[in-house]
């Protein structure tokens, strides 16, 4: 990938965020190329080398039905989340695909207007070229890594 | 010189409604009173609390940090090969003497002045004991063994450590009786776990309505939709439910009934008939998130185990996990998940159980509801605290039963609990 691999990552999880805080969520399985990983785990159990994690698809159809069951299925309140992410670190790219870790931090806004600081933590992630599109580039792999080991009432919309 | 113990008196007082088991005083949810009395008569009181696996401390000097209701305790494994617990405070001035979860260690000494216990808990060392140059010191009757840090019995089965404050507690096969020893035996006799990850979920609600919901074999293909339409956990399959003598304990289970689902899809009609959200159109584009195997060789898909006063087995197809639920104050419980495979599991195996937990945990298909619904019943009897929940489900027994449509297993609880008070 081209010196601009920074700015192509930085583009598409801004576009991520703001589908998940703002947009359809049906759109989120398409950040991720068809044979991928999502993971949402903790930093204890990510440092121990524990493979368990809250969520786990192992293909782009697994992060659709996740979607599904969420709109058709599970029950939780309404709530919404806010992601504020700091700059993308590139660890390593081949041309093909580079390895990146970017921050965030995520409020959670209850129907009652609560608002509270729900999760912080880091993405781990692997971006590929899309086939298509050279301007953009997909998600192969996604580990959420949240820092504390404890999450709030529940976890459902995705980080 | 005779010792009469003083048993001391309840902060609250709660008068039990007429109906008996089928009415539970939503003032136990709420009541700071009645919370400290919990903490006193259950958790320090003659029960079993679960502390840890044994697989987490394998070698002489493994330690893991955990908690019997608000106590924090230390669980160790000495060079004896033994297993000891105590609680984590200084016996002399309080402070806690251990401050990393897990780990290995020769001794505990606490920051503040140095008083050293060895792996049992005994106090083997005073900083400034003798004072400096003859002056200052303790007083020259102070004896070590008089100051310990305060110690737990300890019983472990089929891998799983219990913890107990009371001397009066019977021995834990006894405690828990032969039906749910079974049933523990069934998941987890001869072998040996391996941690696959460990989460916490903190729940807005009562302890007391987490673990009411988990012995709720009534809601569960209700509340949660992911079980019914994917006929993972029908009321109509082959089940039922164990309560033990003192109700405090629990199973609830399930087999898939092939010889039914074969000739008829008539469950379906059942939940269309109450007008409960079911719907069969519901499709998975991966359904590799179920695919399992028969690990028992009995065709039972799911078994919810409840020991009193907080702790679940549960085995939902290959998803094995312990639940340990920590009160945390009259309207917070802390919910702490370790999911399990075993030393033997194919990588095919273990895979199933990784993709399988999307099912449990914090965010988890058919639990996710579970992490909210205490705290819908928490906010809704915000300004009931004179009036009681029905529990009526099924008769007004505590008794096990073929059938899952019950709340026999709640209000087998409710029987321990105010066994346990005193109401």
């Amino acid at each position: 990938m081209a010196q601009d691999v920074q700015q192509l990552i930085a583009r598409a999880q801004a576009q991520y965020v703001r589908c998940i805080d703002d947009g359809d969520l049906a759109e989120w399985p398409d950040f991720f190329t068809p044979a991928c990983v999502y993971k949402i785990t903790t930093a204890d159990n990510y440092r121990r080398g524990l493979p368990g994690a809250m969520i786990y698809a192992a293909s782009r159809g697994m992060l659709v039905d996740r979607v599904a069951s969420l709109r058709d299925a599970n029950i939780y309140e309404r709530h919404s989340y806010r992601h504020v992410l700091g700059q993308p670190f590139v660890l390593s790219d081949d041309g093909n695909e580079a390895r990146s870790e970017t921050s965030f931090m995520v409020a959670r806004i209850m129907r009652d207007g609560s608002t509270d600081l729900f999760a912080t933590g880091r993405y781990c992630d692997v971006y590929v070229r899309h086939a298509d599109a050279v301007d953009e580039v997909k998600l192969r792999e996604r580990i959420v890594v949240c820092d504390s080991s404890r999450i709030d009432t529940l976890l459902a919309l995705p980080l | 010189m005779n010792i009469i113990p003083i048993k001391p008196a309840r902060r609250a007082s709660i008068a039990w409604p007429a109906e008996g088991l089928t009415r539970v005083p939503y003032a136990l949810f709420q009541d700071e009173d009645v919370y400290a009395d919990e903490q006193q008569a259950i958790f320090r009181g003659p029960n079993w609390s679960y502390l840890c696996l044994e697989a987490e401390l394998p070698n002489p000097g493994d330690f893991r940090s955990t908690f019997v209701g608000d106590a924090p305790v230390v669980v160790t494994r000495d060079a004896d090969g033994e297993l000891y617990a105590f609680e984590n405070r200084c016996a002399h001035r309080g402070a806690m003497v251990c401050l990393e979860d897990q780990g290995n260690a020769k001794d505990f000494s606490c920051v503040y002045h140095a008083w050293t216990y060895n792996l049992q808990g005994d106090l083997v060392g005073v900083a400034f004991k003798d004072g400096i140059n003859g002056k200052g010191g303790m007083k020259p009757d102070f004896c070590l063994g008089d100051h310990g840090l305060r110690k737990l019995r300890v019983a472990s089965l089929h891998g799983l450590v219990f913890g107990s404050f009371s001397d009066d507690v019977p021995p834990l096969d006894e405690y828990l009786g032969d039906a749910i020893v079974e049933r523990i035996a069934r998941v987890l006799e001869g072998r040996t776990p391996v941690v696959l990850g460990r989460f916490t979920q903190m729940l807005p609600n009562n302890w007391k309505l987490y673990f009411e919901n988990v012995k709720d074999s009534y809601h569960a293909s209700i509340l949660h939709l992911f079980f019914t339409t994917f006929q993972l956990n029908r009321l109509s399959q082959r089940g039922g439910i164990i309560v033990d003598e003192g109700g405090g304990h629990h199973v609830s289970y399930s087999a898939v009934d092939h010889s039914a689902t074969a000739k008829q899809q008539k469950p379906a009609n059942d939940y269309a008939e109450q007008k409960i959200r079911s719907e069969s159109e519901h499709h998975l584009e991966d359904t590799s998130v179920l695919a399992g195997i028969d690990e028992f060789d009995d065709g039972v898909t799911l078994q919810i185990l409840s020991v009193f006063p907080g702790f679940v087995l549960q085995q939902i197809q290959n998803a094995i996990a312990v639940r340990q639920i920590l009160p945390r104050g009259a309207r917070q419980t802390e919910l702490n998940w370790t999911y399990l495979g075993f030393d033997d599991d194919t990588p095919e195996l273990r895979e199933m159980r990784l993709r399988q937990a999307n099912l449990v945990g914090p965010a988890g298909y058919v639990s996710m509801e579970d992490g909210c619904v205490g705290g819908f019943v928490q906010r809704g009897i915000d300004a009931a605290s004179d009036a009681n929940s029905v529990l009526e489900m099924g008769g007004d027994s505590a008794e096990s039963s073929a059938s899952r449509v019950t709340e026999a297993s709640i209000r087998g609880f409710w029987k321990a609990y105010r066994n346990a008070m005193g109401y």
